[in-house]
């Protein structure tokens, strides 16, 4: 980092001074920069994605070893968890719903929506900052209280939340402290997602480039611009269902009590004539449109991803786009497919399971579109497109897996089975996961001036693409045995459940393995900051506005203000000088 | 740095930054009434029986209340007038009158509350307390928090009008919006607990 003198106004160089003019706390910390809070989203976000990760690893090792004691971690955590190492049942309740809690609320949309949205859209869209820049601090702030209370959940007498990341009622509302915790923790995390997705849209509509109509987006714009939409409008009735929760637990009210509820032997005490599947309906609401916030900003960088290494325009990109709006839509009226075993009835089941099918649609005209964006590219093979072309068929597998669990009769025995967890973690983890590693191998240059090694990247794509798929592919057939995922020894008491408990054991080991591959990334991460191959404003050979940019961008982000002149894939134009015609080129 | 389009409107759209921001805001607020009035829906077409509001509610006071917060929109809404004129002056009265009102709700609602309690009908006695309590719980919160926006327009945002007066009456016609709806929630409240 060169130390800012005397340098002349409109050159790169000048934000530095800005920077100094500021001090270090507010320039890296209470920073109201775009760039600085995506950067802070998405080191907060890769922290706990490893965190949530950790709780799995402990998960799996009573899968796979069921009762057996956990050499050496075992006697660290303590006798209240792991009395001689051995695993109790409430601690590892207590691991699976933290595991969900931190890999969804804290790991992936704060690197997807919060990293990603906050570092690229800005830039991609031609911007200065935000729309709103110390909104979009206070966004940040509220996440990571949010986060710290999460964390604290686990020291509060009895431990964290131990109801499932679902905290379905009324369960959860009888269950410990830790439950209180882990709504005051939503409540904060909620309000950080509104805030959020307030200054995407706003920044989206008025602070695009001249010339940059919304048909000339990226797709990876249009993807946060529709997320951005969904987090606004689901997550509130979740914030209302906690407030329920919260007056269920604190003041004694029953919203999701039943009358004449007996827990343990005993009647409970409360007024009644509450309704435990209002939480259901309510959480969902929230809780559906939540995967699409997890999976859409992936298809966006993947989109941005493949285009720039096939050297070629995105196939269709007016019916992906079509596609991305009506799937937004659609995802607020799908929730109730999660239901089915409520006994619901089957005029609403019927309703669900129609418009599951219907959804299922759009996702795959976009999926294929990707695929046909491949054909006869001249592909480049580089870190980021191996992961965004890995996420293809992983995250095709994980969508048609997840035609059965739409379909009101195939859902009957299938539900709450590990073939679930199987389907939603190829959607999440080879999927969504493959495409934010994809994104910050793309954008890492951008953000530091700096490549990340090849080399290391291909090792950790090698390794994690075996890995996670021998890691979920063996819950098909757990699942498929009919194998509940809630058991805290895997099944090992029921005799169906025999032919495929070793399975448990390769899938266990394939997780650990796995943790060692993230090793070379983790390394790679903090080594090319410093020591990474250095490269010009536009290392990719890339087309959208934010190669306009200096790497790293400046305070203010752009020398000259950038102007959108064509659509975003101009690549490989016949007649022109090189194969891409940059969005700001004249 | 600056950030665009925070005082004048991008000519394209025809709005403000702030001008978005806030109705996005609301409309993210609707659906967190939404979601209550639509627990109350199903939590009362499933209970065996539900007391009419007003024979535990009491009517009058409430009624006084809507006054009070429909009163307090108007001179919301004659505060933004005023600095649309450029007659500081008034603005000081009317948004004054708009902050002083919101008290008056606040302590109407004390009242009713502490009457409440003291006859011993707390959320915990039945589910129809319970609704009452959350959701003029969450209304009054919003109250709160208009209040003290609007306070903060009344001194030292006030500041804003002499540097920058358009940016200024731009944000008090946005913090306006924030109070039409709260007054609009108690509308809907009103008659949803008080009455049906």
């Amino acid at each position: 980092m060169s130390q800012a003198g005397a340098v002349a106004p409109g050159k790169a160089h000048g934000a530095h001074e800005a920077h100094h003019e500021l001090g270090f706390w507010r320039s890296y910390v209470f920073s109201t920069d775009h760039k600085v809070i995506g950067i802070q989203y998405a080191v907060t976000g890769l922290l706990f994605l490893l965190f949530g990760f950790s709780l799995m690893m402990l998960m799996r090792w009573n899968l796979a070893y069921p009762g057996a004691a956990l050499p050496m971690l075992g006697r660290i955590l303590g006798d209240s968890r792991m009395p001689g190492g051995t695993m109790l049942p409430e601690f590892y309740n207590e691991l699976g719903a933290m595991h969900g809690t931190i890999m969804v609320f804290l790991g992936v949309v704060p690197l997807a929506v919060g990293g990603f949205g906050n570092f690229v859209l800005p830039l991609q869209i031609g911007a200065p900052d935000m729309a709103f820049p110390k909104l979009n601090m206070l966004s940040y702030w509220s996440f990571f209280l949010g986060g710290v209370t999460m964390l604290l959940s686990f020291l509060v007498p009895g431990g964290g939340a131990q109801s499932g990341w679902t905290s379905y009622t009324p369960l959860s509302d009888i269950a410990g402290m830790g439950q209180t915790v882990w709504l005051f923790g939503m409540v904060f995390l909620i309000t950080s997602s509104l805030l959020g997705a307030v200054n995407f849209i706003t920044t989206t509509i008025q602070i695009r480039a001249k010339g940059l109509t919304f048909m000339r987006f990226p797709f990876f714009v249009w993807a946060q611009f529709v997320t951005a939409f969904l987090l606004l409008l689901a997550f509130p009735p979740l914030e209302a269902a906690a407030f329920m929760q919260l007056m269920d637990r604190l003041a004694g009210t029953s919203f999701f009590l039943p009358s004449g509820l007996v827990v343990s032997g005993q009647a409970l005490t409360n007024a009644g004539g509450g309704n435990p599947l209002l939480w259901q309906h309510l959480f969902w609401f929230l809780a559906h449109p939540e995967v699409y916030v997890l999976i859409l900003p992936a298809m966006g960088i993947v989109a941005e991803i493949i285009a720039n290494n096939t050297r070629k325009p995105l196939f269709g990109y007016r019916s992906m786009v079509g596609s991305l709006v009506f799937l937004g839509f659609m995802s607020f009226i799908v929730w109730a497919h999660h239901m089915f075993m409520t006994g619901m009835g089957t005029a609403m089941a019927t309703f669900f399971q129609t418009t599951t099918m219907i959804i299922s649609i759009p996702s795959v005209v976009i999926l294929t579109s990707l695929i046909i964006s491949l054909w006869g590219g001249s592909i480049r093979y580089n870190t980021p497109m191996l992961f965004a072309v890995a996420f293809l068929p992983m995250f095709g597998i994980g969508g048609l897996t997840g035609l059965p669990l739409g379909l009101n009769a195939a859902d009957i025995p299938l539900h709450d089975t590990y073939y679930v967890i199987a389907h939603f973690h190829y959607v999440v983890a080879p999927g969504t996961i493959f495409a934010l590693f994809a994104g910050v191998y793309y954008w890492f240059p951008k953000a530091t001036g700096r490549k990340m090694s090849e080399k290391l990247g291909v090792i950790h794509f090698i390794g994690s693409f075996i890995c996670m798929n021998v890691v979920f592919m063996p819950m098909f057939l757990i699942g498929l045995a009919g194998v509940s995922r809630r058991l805290f020894d895997g099944g090992q008491g029921y005799a169906f459940a025999q032919p495929v408990l070793h399975l448990n054991v390769i899938s266990s080991w394939g997780a650990w393995i796995m943790a060692l591959f993230q090793i070379p990334f983790i390394f790679n991460f903090f080594w090319s900051i410093r020591h990474g191959e250095k490269v010009g404003d536009n290392p990719w050979e890339a087309t959208t506005l934010e190669w306009a940019a200096p790497s790293p961008p400046p305070h203010g982000n752009f020398v000259v203000v950038p102007e959108a002149h064509r659509g975003p894939y101009e690549y490989s134009v016949p007649g022109a000088a090189k194969d891409f015609v940059p969005q700001y080129e004249v | 740095m600056d950030i665009p389009y925070t005082v004048e409107a991008r000519p394209d759209t025809g709005l403000t930054n702030g001008k978005i921001g806030i109705w996005l805001f609301l409309a993210s607020e609707v659906m967190l009434f939404g979601a209550l009035f639509a627990s109350y829906i199903l939590i009362r077409t499933g209970a065996q029986t539900w007391p009419r509001g007003d024979t535990i509610l009491n009517v009058p006071l409430a009624t006084f209340n809507t006054i009070v917060l429909i009163t307090s929109s108007v001179t919301m809404v004659m505060a933004w007038a005023s600095l649309m004129r450029n007659r500081f002056g008034t603005f000081r009265i009317y948004m004054g009158a708009t902050v002083l009102l919101g008290g008056v709700f606040l302590v109407v609602k004390y009242f009713e509350y502490s009457h409440k309690f003291e006859t011993g009908l707390f959320p915990s006695k039945n589910n129809f307390l319970a609704i009452y309590f959350t959701l003029t719980g969450l209304h009054m919160l919003h109250v709160i928090g208009g209040m003290a926006v609007n306070a903060y327009f009344l001194f030292p945002g006030s500041k804003l009008w002499k540097t920058n007066p358009q940016w200024f009456t731009n944000r008090v016609e946005n913090s306006g919006l924030f109070w039409h709806f709260v007054d609009l929630v108690w509308i809907f409240l009103f008659p949803t607990l008080y009455l049906l």
